[in-house]
Formats: C-alpha cells, sequence, structure tokens
C-alpha cells in the first residue's frame, strides 16, 4: 500500500499544472448558469478540450488521453488548485459518456463523444418528472413507436441548465401494463430544439435560470438515439446514477481547493477562534475524502466494481460541501448575505447537494439495505 | 500509487482477527478491569507472538519496525475486540526508547517480544495501568524519567481502563528524547483502535437491529433507525482512509486529523449504539458496554479533538511541504 505518484504521474500531473497555469483566464468567467457565462464557459470547454485536456480519462479517438483513474484524479486536483471554471460540460461526460461507453453502440460513441468533449454539444439530464422524483421509476413520459422511430410525450423538469443546453437525455415510458414499473422503460437522447419541444426556465433560489421544464408533444427520435434495447432503459439508467454519485460527479480535486479558500479566507480575517474548528474540520474533511476516493480507485483498477461507495460518498460530500461554504459565509461576517462574493454562488449551489443525484434519504437506505444488510422497509 | 492494503497485510488484520475472535476477550476486560492481569497477560504474550509489538521497534532490537501502516491494521482489530491494556502507552514506550542505543537495547527486546508491558504518562496525565506495567516512563520537564512506582488506581468511566500517577523522580533515562514522534505513533495507534471500536459497535448494532421486533417487525426495518446506522457507517468509512493515509505519511497533522475524526466517529457510533439498543444497552453486563465505555475514553487521550484540530490547523498556517 503506498501514497507515492510514479514518475509518470508526476510528470503528468506537472503536464496539467504547466498548462492550466498558461491557460486559466485571469478573470474567471460569468456564472455557467446564465445564458452569457454559458457561452463563456462553452469556450472554455473548447479552449480545454483543443490541447486534449476536457476528457483527459477517455480513449484518444475521442478527444481524450486514455489516462487511468489515478491520473484522472490527479488531473481533477490540479484543475481545481489552478482556480479553472466550473464544467459546463459536466452532465453529458459525468452521465451520458459513460452510459454510451457501456451500453452505446459504435457508431452513437463516434457521434456524440467529440462533439461533447469539445463542448460544441451540451447535454441536459431529462430524467425528473413532476410527480417522479426519488420515485422515478413512477414516470409517465412516453415513447411511442413511429416509423423509424418513436415520439416523445410528457413533461419532465428540474433539468439543470436545459435552458442553454443543446441536446438531452432521459427516460421514457414505452410499454404500458408492465408487471414492474420498472420494466418497459427507454432511454433516448434527443434534441432540445426539435419540433414538439418547449424548454421553459425556472429561476433557482438566487433566481439565476438554471433549471428547466421541458414540455414534449410527439418529438420524433430517430432508432439511433436510442441507448441499448428498448424497453430495458431502467438498468442502463442505474448504471449511470452509480456514476453520477460515485467517483466522476464530485472529486476531491474540488473539495481540496475550496478548503484551502476557506483557511485563507479565515486567516485574512484575523483567524477567529468561534470559526476554527470548522476550518480544521473542512481541511480534514478534504484530506479524508481524497484518501476515501484514492482508496475507491484503487480498488476499481483492481477490479472490484463500485457500486456501494457511491452512496456513501454522496452523503458524505454533500453535507461536507454545505458545512464549509456556511463557515466561509460567517467568516464573511455582514458581507456573507451579499450575493455577489466569490462564496455566495457555490453556497446557493451546495445547498442542492443533499436533494439532488438521489436525495440523502435515499442514499442513506441505500447504505442501510446494501451496505449494512439491513431490511427492506416501505419505500 | 495503490492505497490499498496489500494481500499479506489483509492476511495479518485477518489472522488477528481470528485469534482474537476466539480469545473471549470480554472476560478478559472484565478481569482486567478488576486488576486481575493474568488473562491479559496471557493475550498480551499472544498478540506479542503474532508480531504486534514489534512493529515499532526497530529491526536491531528484535523488532520489525518501524511498520506504522501494519500497526495500524492491528489496532483495528485489538479495538474490534476490546483488548485491554497500554497498548499505545507500549508503542509510544518504544517510540521514545528507541532514541538511544542503550535504552534500546536495555528495555526494547523484552517490550517487542511481549514480556513487559509499559506505560507513559506526559506531564500531567494519568499514566494508563501503571500497576500492570513494568517500565512506567513519565516525560518530566527535564526529560524522560523510569519512574520508581504509582500512586493508587483511580477508576476510568471505562471500567477495564485503570488510571494512575506516577511517582515523581526516578531514573534520568533521556534529557531529550523524541516526544514529538512518540506522540504520533500514540495517536496512530489510538485512531486505528478507535476506528476498530466504532466498526464493532456498529456490528454488534446492526445484528441487534435485525434480531430484535417490535410493531411485528425488525425495528431495523425502521427509516429513522436505519439512517442513523447508515451515518455511523459513513463517518467510519470516511476514518479509515485517513488513519491509513497517516500510517503511510506519520506526519503530524495527518496523525491528527485521523484520531480527531475516528474518535469522533467512534463516539457518534457509539451514542447511536446505545440509542438503538435500548435498555439492554444501558447495562454493564451486556458485552456492548465494553466497547461503548471504550470509545469515550479514547475520545480523551493522546490529544484531545482540540489539540487534533490545532495540529491541522498549525500544519496549514505554514506552506505545506
Ligand atoms: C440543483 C438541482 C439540480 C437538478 N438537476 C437535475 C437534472 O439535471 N435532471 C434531472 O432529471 N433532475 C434534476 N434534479 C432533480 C432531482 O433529481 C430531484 O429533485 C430529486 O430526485 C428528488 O426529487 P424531488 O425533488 O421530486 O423530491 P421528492 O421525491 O418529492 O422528495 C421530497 C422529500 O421527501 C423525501 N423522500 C422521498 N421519498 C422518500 C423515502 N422513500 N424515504 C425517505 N424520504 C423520502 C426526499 O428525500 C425529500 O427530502 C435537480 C435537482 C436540484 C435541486
Amino acid at each position: 500500500m503506498d501514497l507515492d505518484e510514479s514518475a509518470e504521474q508526476q510528470d503528468f500531473r506537472a503536464q496539467a499544472r504547466r498548462w492550466l497555469r498558461a491557460n486559466v483566464p485571469a478573470e474567471p468567467p460569468a456564472s455557467l448558469e446564465t445564458e452569457k457565462g454559458f457561452a463563456e464557459h462553452r469556450a472554455w470547454e473548447a479552449r480545454l478540450h483543443a490541447d486534449r485536456w476536457s476528457v483527459v480519462s477517455w480513449p484518444e479517438e475521442y478527444g481524450g488521453r486514455g489516462v487511468d483513474l489515478v491520473k484522472w484524479l490527479i488531473f481533477e486536483e490540479e484543475y481545481y488548485a489552478a482556480g479553472a471554471p466550473g464544467r459546463v460540460a459536466q452532465n453529458g461526460i459525468g452521465l451520458l459518456a459513460p452510459t454510451l461507453f457501456e451500453h452505446g453502440s459504435a457508431e452513437q460513441r463516434a457521434r456524440v463523444l467529440p462533439p461533447m468533449a469539445s463542448g460544441e454539444v451540451v447535454w441536459a439530464q431529462a430524467w425528473s418528472e413532476p410527480e417522479a422524483g426519488s420515485d422515478l421509476a413512477a414516470l409517465t413520459s412516453r415513447a411511442v413507436r413511429t416509423d423509424g422511430g418513436w415520439l416523445l410525450s410528457g413533461q419532465k423538469t428540474w433539468s439543470s441548465r436545459a435552458a442553454f443546453a443543446d441536446r438531452a437525455f432521459g427516460l421514457f415510458r414505452s410499454e404500458s401494463g408492465t408487471p414492474k414499473r420498472h420494466q418497459g422503460l427507454t432511454y433516448v437522447m434527443f434534441d432540445l430544439r426539435a419540433p414538439g419541444v418547449t424548454v421553459r426556465p425556472i429561476g433557482r433560489l438566487d433566481g439565476k435560470p438554471a433549471f428547466a421544464e421541458l414540455f414534449l408533444d410527439g418529438v420524433f427520435v430517430p432508432d439511433e438515439d436510442v441507448i441499448g434495447e428498448p424497453g430495458r432503459g431502467w438498468r442502463i439508467a442505474m448504471s449511470t446514477a452509480a456514476n453520477e454519485r460515485g467517483l466522476t460527479l464530485r472529486s476531491p480535486g474540488r473539495f481540496l481547493a475550496a478548503a484551502d479558500r476557506l483557511h485563507r479566507l479565515w486567516r485574512e480575517r484575523g483567524e477567529p477562534r468561534s470559526a476554527r474548528d470548522r476550518v480544521a474540520d473542512a481541511l480534514v474533511g478534504a484530506r479524508a475524502y481524497q484518501l476515501f476516493t484514492y482508496a475507491a480507485a484503487a480498488r476499481f483498477l483492481a477490479g472490484e466494481p463500485l457500486s456501494a461507495e457511491s452512496s456513501l460518498n454522496k452523503v458524505f460530500w454533500s453535507e461536507y460541501d454545505i458545512a464549509l461554504h456556511e463557515t466561509a459565509l460567517d467568516l464573511l461576517g455582514a458581507e456573507g448575505e451579499c450575493a455577489d462574493t466569490e462564496w455566495a454562488e457555490p453556497y446557493v449551489f451546495s445547498l442542492a447537494g443533499p436533494i439532488y443525484a438521489g436525495t440523502n434519504e435515499i442514499q442513506r437506505d441505500l447504505v442501510a439495505e446494501h451496505l449494512l444488510g439491513l431490511p427492506k422497509g416501505r419505500r | 500509487m495503490r492505497f490499498l492494503p496489500d494481500a499479506e497485510q489483509r492476511a495479518f488484520a485477518a489472522s488477528l482477527d481470528a485469534m482474537l475472535g476466539s480469545a473471549d476477550t470480554p472476560s478478559v476486560v472484565r478481569a482486567w478491569g478488576r486488576g486481575e492481569h493474568t488473562a491479559g497477560r496471557a493475550l498480551w504474550s499472544r498478540l506479542a507472538e503474532a508480531g504486534v509489538f514489534a512493529l515499532a521497534v526497530p529491526e536491531a532490537y528484535d523488532g520489525v519496525g518501524p511498520r506504522p501502516v501494519e500497526l495500524a491494521l492491528a489496532f483495528v482489530e485489538l479495538g474490534r475486540h476490546a483488548v485491554p491494556g497500554p497498548l499505545a502507552e507500549t508503542v509510544a514506550a518504544a517510540v521514545l526508547l528507541s532514541g538511544s542505543d542503550g535504552l534500546a537495547a536495555r528495555f526494547l527486546p523484552s517490550l517487542a517480544a511481549g514480556r513487559t508491558m509499559a506505560t507513559v504518562a506526559p506531564e500531567g496525565a494519568f499514566a494508563l495501568d501503571g500497576d500492570a506495567a513494568e517500565i512506567r516512563l513519565g516525560l518530566a520537564s527535564d526529560g524522560l524519567r523510569l519512574s520508581p512506582g504509582h500512586g493508587p488506581a483511580r477508576p476510568s468511566l471505562d471500567p477495564s481502563r485503570r488510571l494512575t500517577r506516577l511517582l515523581p523522580g526516578g531514573e534520568l533515562l533521556s534529557p531529550d528524547p523524541p516526544a514529538g514522534l512518540a506522540l504520533t505513533w500514540a495517536r496512530l495507534a489510538t485512531a486505528a483502535q478507535a476506528l476498530g471500536v466504532g466498526l464493532a459497535l456498529l456490528d454488534r448494532t446492526v445484528a441487534h437491529v435485525g434480531r430484535r421486533t417490535q410493531f411485528g417487525v425488525p425495528v431495523g426495518s425502521f427509516q429513522a433507525v436505519k439512517h442513523r446506522l447508515a451515518d455511523a457507517r459513513i463517518a467510519l468509512e470516511f476514518a479509515r482512509p485517513l488513519v491509513l493515509g497517516a500510517a503511510l505519511t506519520m506526519r503530524p497533522d495527518d496523525v491528527a486529523a485521523a484520531k480527531l475524526t475516528a474518535c469522533e466517529a467512534a463516539y457518534a457510533t457509539a451514542r447511536t449504539a446505545l440509542q438503538l439498543h435500548g435498555a439492554i444497552g444501558y447495562t454493564a453486563e451486556y458485552d456492548l458496554s465494553l466497547w461503548l465505555t471504550r470509545a469515550r475514553a479514547l475520545r480523551g487521550v493522546w490529544g484531545s479533538p482540540d489539540d487534533c484540530r490545532t495540529a491541522v490547523i498549525d500544519a496549514r498556517a505554514r506552506p505545506r511541504g
């Protein structure tokens, strides 16, 4: 067991650091939750992609560098330490791409992945519906068979940044009257500007138009945009969900950088005793998360599947993130109320952590039942 | 970078687990708490045979050390099985005595072999089990002293721990012993032990709520119960990498972070374990109590939560190497 970086890993770290130092914009782009910021972030994705830093873990043929999970973690540490912008392509890269690598066809990979890597096509996740949140299998949006494809109808909601994104992926009911609600679902990709799609932005807590609801009325999807076998969408989607909560949604690099910033803020504010314990806990938490992730990566590279980790992980980082940002606002004192500090938007975003990607209540159920083996209760 | 115990390290931990699992440690702990040391000493010898105390002793003095990773893995098992005695203290003593060849040659071979137990008291602190240990080390202002004896044993909140004050004076062993390093090792051992205590509390509680029925169903099927246990598991699973990571780097701030997190996780798990056992958990005769009180005691020794946070934040005040 060791934590030593090989010469090759050190080299990779140095290379990433050099590139980031030369390329990270001095002036951070506007919030990616706004139209202007979305465009600026898209341009940043293109910049990353031009030098093959946008998807380092993907195979080279799709614009990546084919590096393993450890090097990906190294890259992420450097990325956030350099103060590089948040990733507008995250939903596609973190959720859809792993699904396509696992369940997609070669044709789909060749067609979908390169423009995703370059930020030319930004993807939104269209899973939730007004009556299907935690109980996702309650979804009722339909996919009806037609010549050469399917017609989508229904409503999706809480789709992050769908107001500005290009395409979306989601689950639709393609058979009715199946014995189980998880059966008869089909996983598809569709165009957010296709005829029949109406996108209505929904302001989030701070008013930024981050979410959108999608009204779908006979939207045509060709057969080549169905992922995997029609009717088997649940299983395919669940492998994506494990990815989402697992290692790739929140890399430790983000929290290491945030804890460092918090510590700097504490020092700048005269090291008030009242916040000292919370600052120390933030430093410790980031280190814990980093080492937990290294261990998970080592298990993964040794051929063990990553499923149980993802629920532990999700509860940990989401609660950690809120505690860290609350501490920062408290340290800012009166300024903590201002919506234009560098802490404001990350704070607002942290508040959503226990809700999205499967609420923490649901994750605790999964930990209790799958890891501890406790009896299933009513759900 | 491969941050996972290797097969040999896992086998070592598993063999200790098996050995301790068949040693009826609960009755050993109870006897130890009454000041009857025979069974505890026998267990101590078996731990020494398995190599546990040699891990902090250099090879030149009959040890196999320093091997902090193996030590951490071993101490997780000691905590899981509630092994009593001056465990972390013996480790700290080994490190203190490694500071000079003369002291090392004089004391370490018998420590490694489990023939002697040591206890250590930093200035002002209790020495754990001064009545059982043959080597009583006091860290005084003028250096490391071999104490001539101890005062009466005071009871601890953990009935298996016997708290003693060392008599002042005695032979001056070293004017400047490696006290910082010894503290780091003691903290690491305590952190690992606490993690083991927490894991044992969780396991026993999961088993209990799966068996105990109320309202016609196992209480473990109630979500309020499940969620407390899930939180305990999450806290312990994030303490584990800190403990192993600290053993690899042996950086004082990493070790402090591990001690803080493992002890807090174990203590929170103790609260959950007690609550979810109901009244039976509140009895001394039920074995759960052995781990409940241990979790409380470990939290305070070799660095309180506040001391550990100080170590973490002070290390950050300087640029990291
Ligand atoms: C910032 C943000 C971004 C999001 N982005 C997207 C996106 O891009 N695409 C997308 O599809 N969705 C997205 N979502 C939606 C998200 O996935 C859902 O909000 C989530 O699944 C919870 O569903 P819900 O909001 O309907 O809450 P509900 O399911 O109505 O839950 C309400 C409360 O009841 C609790 N609850 C429900 N069932 C149980 C149970 N069995 N046991 C215990 N407690 C329970 C929940 O934990 C929660 O606390 C996003 C949400 C947020 C906040």
